[in-house]
């Protein structure tokens, strides 16, 4: 392990327990303590825990905090309600992908929290993009702050802090078992893209509904010196509980057809070729690569982001060509072998022509054809919960 | 067979050394080690009978969730026996790497390959070392 890598309160501990520590944008992070496929079927079935500590954590306050907001991601975000949170994209003028985020409006009950002093927005941003959008928004902070006059501050907290990821068809009782939640509030009934201050194992916590596996289950945000009694608290609460790593944190992720930045999302990409539409707001609203995105919904698009799934057991990987008829359509920008599915799926651009499920296709790897057809994203969607 | 009177790669193939009449044959596979660093295998391409190979060459590939890698002659030779059920069974890697896991067998075309391979005491040392 690279000495200079950065981190979270959780390296001992995943170090001491088996993690495989790899360079993950300059972290030192677990990609797997055992077998990637299980700690995968322990998330569909169980509930896994991740440190996701690494990704980058940004905290708005100042009267123009919603105001910055609303003039740099693509999703409207002034409507959002206390606890709500939103997915969006950030944009360069060209209409390119800087970052997909989490953008929350605060909850009330923060008030014990130093590390949130004052903030009434939190971002959270890939770690391999942190730094680029901490200056993207300062930059856009000082132009709002020129015309309008008034304050914006941008402090990064994400050293402060640190995230565990509670996902699971277990996770939502297992959080439940150990939080406290203000007015006798309830974890299993806070609403999906929704988050609450509260205590979890006896330490402050804000807990999310939103994940990235396509599970049930929560985000929690815990001060950094909390992490790692918070962390075993949650293993050691129930047997099912297992510690996941980041290499099936992607293969959940591809299942649940989630785009991942600098694979399926890059500063090229544009939120519609992404097929991010329900993240771009462009109606009566103005933000870097707007114009850009307005005329590009007009044209239509050069490409299409689709799921592929494929014959046998080669697994298509990034950049294998996409081919029709002998003729390249499309590139993979993420593969893996599907554990749910019992086959290798892969997410590509292709041309839209060739897009619609259903389309025979064939994916090049390493000099030979494999089989394709294009299906629906997600590959995987969980069952209904019991009503 | 018994890993501390096997030869082993760089690449982490090993090497069992017979002789058939006046040939030598080697049997080769991969080490445990390769496989445990590899876990989640998924697929995996071995030669055919017939197929010439060099020492250091990519003879087939195997495949995990996270990654493929080549899997590289040791010796130099002509493949004579391949491990057809093992693609099917790609378990047995990890329940029987240096018996039932085997590879394929290669009739020597020339011994001087073996002089690269290392004893399995200075491979473990290797092992030790990528391991940290």
């Amino acid at each position: 392990m690279d000495a200079s890598l950065a981190k979270t309160p959780l390296f001992s501990w995943h170090a001491a327990h088996g993690g495989r520590m790899v360079d993950f944008a300059g972290w030192g992070m677990p990609v797997q303590y055992g077998s990637i496929v299980a700690e995968h079927q322990g998330v569909r079935t169980g509930v896994g825990l991740f440190d996701v500590s690494h990704m980058g954590r940004l905290a708005i306050s100042g009267p123009l905090a919603g105001k910055l907001l609303e003039t740099t991601l693509t999703r409207a975000t002034a409507d959002l309600g206390s606890g709500q949170i939103r997915y969006s994209l950030v944009t360069n003028g060209a209409g390119g992908i800087l970052d997909d985020i989490l953008a929350g409006r605060l909850p009330s009950g923060g008030d014990e929290w130093d590390e949130l002093e004052g903030a009434s927005h939190l971002l959270v941003v890939n770690a391999s993009n942190r730094e680029k959008i901490f200056r993207w928004l300062e930059a856009q902070a000082a132009a709002i702050e020129r015309t309008a006059g008034s304050e914006v501050r941008v402090i990064d907290r994400t050293l402060d802090l640190a995230m565990i990821a509670v996902q699971g068809p277990k996770g939502v009782a297992l959080v439940q078992s150990l939080a406290e939640m203000p007015q006798g509030g309830d974890p299993a009934t806070m609403r999906y893209y929704h988050a609450a201050f509260g205590r979890v194992a006896g330490h402050a916590a804000l807990i999310s509904r939103t994940g990235y596996t396509g599970e049930d289950g929560f985000e929690l945000i815990v001060p950094a010196a909390s992490a790692l009694p918070v962390w075993e608290r949650l293993l050691a609460s129930d047997p099912a509980a297992m510690a996941c790593g980041l290499g099936c944190r992607d293969t959940l992720r591809m299942e649940a057809g989630m785009p991942l930045y600098g694979h399926e999302l890059s500063e090229s990409i544009s939120p519609l070729d992404a097929g991010l539409d329900f993240a771009v707001n462009l109606e009566g609203r103005e933000f870097p690569g707007a114009d850009v995105l307005r005329k590009q919904r007009g044209a239509g698009l050069d490409r299409v982001r689709v799921g592929l799934e494929l014959a046998g057991k080669r697994v298509p990987r990034e950049q294998f060509p996409v081919l029709a008829g002998g003729e390249t359509v499309g590139q993979v920008t993420s593969g893996t072998f599907s554990p749910t599915l019992d086959r290798p799926i892969a997410m590509a651009y292709v041309q839209p022509q060739v897009s619609q499920p259903g389309q025979e296709l064939s994916v090049e790897i390493r000099g030979q054809e494999a089989a394709a057809k294009v299906v629906k994203l997600p590959f995987y969607k969980r069952p209904k919960a019991k009503a | 067979m018994s890993p501390e009177k096997l030869l082993y790669a760089k690449t982490h193939e090993w090497v069992s050394l017979e002789n058939d009449g006046a040939a030598r044959i080697a049997t080769v596979g991969v080490s445990a080690f390769a496989v445990a660093a590899l876990t989640d295998l998924v697929f995996m391409q071995l030669p055919p009978v017939g197929r010439q190979l060099s020492a250091g060459e990519s003879f087939g590939e195997i495949e995990s969730v996270k990654a493929v890698s080549d899997l590289y002659s040791p010796v130099d030779g002509e493949v004579v026996e391949v491990n057809q059920d093992l693609p099917n069974h790609l378990e047995t890697l990890n329940t029987d790497p240096y018996g039932a896991g085997w590879l394929v067998r290669v009739r020597l075309t020339s011994e001087d390959s073996l002089r690269g391979l290392m004893d399995y005491a200075t491979y473990q040392r290797q092992c030790d070392e990528e391991a940290h």
